[in-house]
């Protein structure tokens, strides 16, 4: 049930945490969608009936929104621009490394992964 | 935190000079700066600008969609170094 812009199946959960599922909804959108609706956010979702539903769906539209496949391929666009033209944050991206100015010397294992270790390269 | 609206992009009125008059002339000419901290605004648009890394000047061909970057951006200050053992990336 209660199918929103995607596949995203939240239930049981009260309205506005449920609407957290969809990537770019955080709390302070879904409340703010909540609000624009006109429902209850501390209402279950398996309580909404079909013309609310309708409602958070237009809701989502009237606010502009940009939710799910679209937010994908715009966060996706910016930083294909910056690897094209070539700027440092660009290289950052390619390199998989963090991107606004972290210290590398230690940590940023969430942007470069599980730990390799060096050892002796080839001697001689 | 970033620059405040009102006042506006900060460009280098030296460097903002010298691109008008390119502007003017047509010409285009490789133009050395030091100024890294300059946004690139639409006039710079299809000039080459050889941007000083500190060490040498990196030559960068500005395209339409740098504009709102700064200079600096596009002349990495740094080499980068990797361990001999990994290939790639």
């Amino acid at each position: 049930m209660a199918r929103l812009v995607g596949v995203d199946i939240p239930r049981d959960k009260k309205l506005a945490y449920s609407l957290r599922y969809i990537y770019g909804i955080g709390l302070t959108t879904a409340m703010a969608t909540c609000k624009e609706a006109g429902i209850d956010p501390e209402i279950r979702v398996k309580e909404l009936n079909e013309e609310q539903v309708a409602a958070i769906r237009d809701a989502i539209t009237k606010l502009d929104l940009k939710v799910e496949g679209e937010l994908r391929a715009f966060v996706a666009m910016n930083i294909k621009r910056l690897k094209d033209i070539g700027s440092y944050r660009g290289l950052r991206h390619r390199r998989g490394m963090p991107v606004h100015g972290q210290r590398t010397k230690t940590n940023a294992r969430t942007r470069k992964g599980r730990k390799r270790t060096v050892g002796l390269g080839k001697k001689g | 935190m970033a620059r405040s609206l009102k006042k506006g992009p900060y460009v280098d009125p030296k460097l903002m000079k010298k691109v008008a008059a390119m502007n003017e002339a047509g010409s285009k000419k490789v133009l050395k700066t030091w100024s890294r901290r300059s946004m690139i605004t639409p006039e710079f648009v299809g000039h080459t600008l050889a941007i000083h890394n500190g060490n040498k000047f990196i030559p960068v061909y500005v395209y339409e969609n740098m504009v709102g970057h700064k200079l600096g951006e596009f002349a990495p200050t740094r080499k980068f170094r990797m361990h001999s053992g990994d290939r790639k990336k």
